[in-house]
């Protein structure tokens, strides 16, 4: 039998041992209360602000269309997993007594999120369905279009507040860490957010994500190749929404509160910061730069309004001079190529 | 019940005239450029305060009555919101075209510049709403059971009038040649010795005049003055222009009073927060019906 080199088991579980150690850190400080519970939402902010630019940089970079509405999605995977959570869970002014018993949450809570998620990726046919035969700007127009119809409908939706908004999910979290107290909103997001770039991974370097690439070159040429690209654009669509969507019910449960007015082309507009600053097509670059953005925003919180124009300002001086983004369409691995030895990441 | 529907349609054809009017300056720059111009609704707003201090200035300062205020005011905005989206494209969009940055990279900035203005306007002249001074004084005429001002007609009139100004410069003059022959091939165009930049500016010049005068014309009919006005308007005009074809001006000035019909008429029958839903679902069925527009002519691409 041939044994295994070293380097090659180290090369195989790097990035599951660091993972599994950050974690595990971040989960630990946050039951030791080690760590303060401003830095705790400011990472939990991180990990939905990746989830957000990678999944778009799925639409934007790898599939080269012009997505503007991501933000949309997320509204709907927000309210979905919120109104869930609070029917079933959590004592409520408009749902009244919970439907199961709210011992149950903990066990359900991934469940909600995901249900969200679904939610979202039917609302991502709302443009799948018209990227059959629009693209480019026109594109661009719909999705815009599509973030305005699922805001206006959701505050013309008296019942669940309308523009008010729409809380109580705290409650839910609570009946959650009264079963088992572990800071589980902490758990959920670090573990959502890895789910996202593992499968963002893999669906990128499958054969049938291959096809994404192919229409991001020439969409005509990819037909005649025999990429069904109808198929390829609806799956990556509905794929990208659905994320959003995940990191929508991830937002509403850590804030404990949703408004359609928080899920703005403003808050689009952000997400697209994101992955235009990390560079398109490069998961690594949009991981980098949603951690990168987080930082600079919270940095930056002391200047209030002066914030919004410095923001736009470095990211106008950073296209003047690396118009390409921090990472271009390079991966890390790219970058450095003797990371390859030391880690695997599939 | 025909009255009804006469004032409605006032009503509406003064409301499209705003959008007619920036979706004007959208269509022009993306038909040379083909670059959504995302910071031309802040444009617009920019040019609505310029509007507002010029008009202060002329009639506290200099005490001039409001006609001739007004008749100050038309060029004096037009030609500073002018240098405006004329200094937006030297400072943040030629840089990047001369190093042949990939277009969705200028969107970006386009779209960050239109922040910028946004924010640095409320961290200048700070958060509390500026009440334009009235110019004229406003008639009401009441034909047959159907009001309007005399500030409707002029709106719609110019609206109108700029539309055949520019459809004139675009179709008739050599500046409007150069423009049509930028958009139909970049690159052979410079070989004929026509000063591809030059035209730029004008082109954005012109867009940026416009977008001013539209402010202007806002801010006298709705006289409330806040940083984040252009934003959503911008947003809007840019779908009527879509709508309409972009890159066509008769398509530009359709799609705006086609968006400003469709709002009035959705306000007119339901409730007003219905106005966005049912208006956006309106324009993304015409969309997905006809997908490059209403003018807009469909591209053959070679493989």
């Amino acid at each position: 039998m041939r044994k295994t080199p070293v380097k090659s088991i180290l090369q195989r579980y790097s990035v599951h041992f660091i993972l599994v150690v950050l974690g595990a850190g971040i989960t630990y400080l946050a039951y030791q209360e080690a760590i303060g519970l401003y830095v705790l939402s400011v990472l939990m902010f991180m990990g939905v602000n990746i989830i957000l630019s990678t999944s778009l940089n799925l639409v934007n970079g790898n599939m080269g269309e012009f997505s503007c509405g991501h933000a949309g999605f997320m509204c709907v995977g927000a309210y979905v997993a919120s109104i869930l959570g609070v029917l079933l869970f959590a004592k409520d002014k408009i749902f009244g007594v919970p439907l199961l018993s709210p011992d149950l949450a903990v066990y359900c809570f991934p469940f909600i999120i995901i249900a969200g998620g679904i939610a979202a990726a039917f609302a991502g046919l709302l443009v799948a369905l018209p990227s059959y035969k629009t693209r480019g700007d026109y594109l661009a127009i719909i999705t815009i279009a599509a973030n305005y119809i699922i805001i206006s409908l959701i505050e013309n939706l008296g019942a669940i507040g309308g523009s008010r908004g729409f809380m109580g999910m705290k409650k839910v979290v609570n009946a959650m860490n009264d079963v088992v107290d572990l800071p589980w909103m902490v758990i959920w997001v670090f573990i959502f957010t890895v789910f996202t770039v593992w499968i963002l991974r893999r669906y990128n370097s499958s054969t049938f994500g291959k096809g994404v690439s192919a229409i991001c070159q020439d969409e005509v040429a990819a037909e005649i190749m025999s990429v069904d690209t109808n198929k390829v654009k609806t799956i990556t669509f509905m794929l990208s929404s659905g994320l959003a969507g995940i990191a929508g019910g991830l937002f509403a449960y850590i804030i404990g509160y949703v408004n359609p007015g928080s899920f703005n082309i403003l808050k689009s507009t952000e997400v697209m910061v994101m992955v235009y600053l990390g560079g398109m097509a490069s998961l690594s670059g949009a991981v980098m730069s949603a951690i990168f953005f987080t930082i600079l925003l919270e940095l930056l919180r002391p200047l209030q309004i002066i914030k919004w124009v410095i923001i736009p300002l470095v990211l106008i001086i950073v296209m003047q001079f690396r118009p390409e983004g921090i990472m271009g369409n390079r991966e890390l691995s790219d970058i450095f190529p003797k990371l390859k030895r030391f880690y695997r990441f599939k | 019940m025909i009255e009804t529907i006469i004032q409605n349609l006032i009503n509406a054809l003064q409301w499209g005239s705003f959008y007619a009017l920036i979706a004007l300056g959208y269509t022009m720059v993306y038909g040379v450029l083909t670059l959504i111009n995302f910071a031309h609704g802040d444009v617009f707003m920019v040019g609505a305060y310029i509007a507002f201090f010029v008009a202060t200035f002329i009639l506290t300062v200099l005490g001039l009555p409001g006609w001739i205020a007004l008749a100050l005011t038309i060029p004096v905005t037009m030609i500073l919101t002018s240098m405006v989206g004329v200094s937006l494209e030297r400072i943040a969009y030629r840089p990047l075209r001369r190093k042949g940055a990939h277009r969705l990279y200028v969107v970006i900035t386009a779209l960050m510049c239109g922040l910028i203005l946004e924010h640095a306007n409320l961290a200048i002249l700070g958060a509390s709403r500026k009440a334009f001074p009235s110019l004229i004084v406003e008639h009401v005429y009441t034909v047959g059971g159907v009001s309007f001002t005399n500030l409707k007609i002029a709106v719609i009139v110019t609206a109108i009038l700029s539309f055949f100004i520019l459809q004139w410069i675009v179709t008739q003059t050599k500046v409007g040649m150069a423009m049509r022959a930028i958009s139909y091939d970049k690159f052979a165009v410079p070989l004929m010795g026509i000063p591809i930049d030059s035209i730029i500016v004008i082109t954005f010049a012109l867009g940026s005049s416009f977008a001013g005068l539209a402010g202007l014309l806002f801010a006298m009919s709705y006289p409330v003055l806040e940083p984040y006005m252009g934003a959503l308007i911008g947003w809007k005009a840019f779908i009527a222009a879509v709508v309409g074809g972009i890159g066509d001006i008769r398509g530009a000035f359709l799609g705006g009073f086609l968006l400003g019909a469709v709002e009035i008429l959705v306000v007119a029958v339901f409730p007003s927060t219905y106005r966005d839903l049912i208006a956006f679902t309106v324009l993304l069925i015409i969309l997905s019906l006809k997908p490059t527009g209403l003018f807009g002519i469909a591209k053959t691409t070679k493989i």
